[in-house]
């Protein structure tokens, strides 16, 4: 194992640890909007950490141009999509979970 | 490094499998629609992995395409397919 092996695995597995914690909010959260909040955002981190990670294994450049393109379309259609459900969700009058 | 990838690429797996669990049980549609979204940015982290692991160039352009499906979904679902006269609030 090389320091950039350590590196890339450290990202990696928190990413992954993001991930897991996006998906127990998804579960656990009580209505809507907190879902969406859990679930866009930190799934969002969890890839942008795998994707840091992945660029730090590979070789070429082309490559990490190319996991930063994807990366850079999952945030900016995680962020519209998120708040196109939100919006909809409040015309549509889904009431927020209180305490 | 090829072992951690693929043994996150399962783990990532499990998770999205957890999440279906959300779609089952909704209670509303929008819920539903947040395990597509769910996949989409899981599936394309999953697919990353397997490409650097497995050193499958093409499965980069298959994440690509899951990013956007996943979007395409979701947009048209709010903009075309969300009845209107689902009000309930399903704060339990």
């Amino acid at each position: 194992m090389t320091p950039s092996d350590y590196v890339s695995s450290a990202l990696l597995i928190l990413g992954a640890i993001f991930f897991l914690a996006g998906t127990v909010g998804l579960l656990r959260f009580p209505d809507v909007y907190t879902r969406l909040h859990a679930l866009t955002k930190t799934d969002n981190v969890g890839l942008s950490l795998i994707v840091a990670g992945l660029s730090v294994q590979t070789d070429s450049w082309l490559v990490v141009g190319k996991l930063v393109l994807i990366w850079l379309l999952v945030m900016l259609a995680g962020a519209s999509v998120a708040h196109l459900i939100a919006g909809g969700a409040m015309q549509r009058g889904m009431k927020v979970w209180k305490r | 490094m090829q072992t951690l990838n693929i043994s996150l690429a399962l783990f990532l797996l499990l998770t999205l499998m957890a999440g279906v669990w959300r779609a089952l049980v909704g209670p509303t549609t929008a819920d539903r629609v947040l395990v597509i979204q769910l996949f989409g940015t899981t599936a394309v982290a999953i697919l990353l992995l397997l490409a650097e692991a497995f050193g499958h160039k093409a499965l980069r352009d298959v994440a690509l395409v899951f990013a956007l499906l996943a979007t395409v979904t979701a947009v048209a679902f709010v903009r075309r397919a969300w009845a209107s006269e689902e009000i309930e609030s399903d704060s339990k």
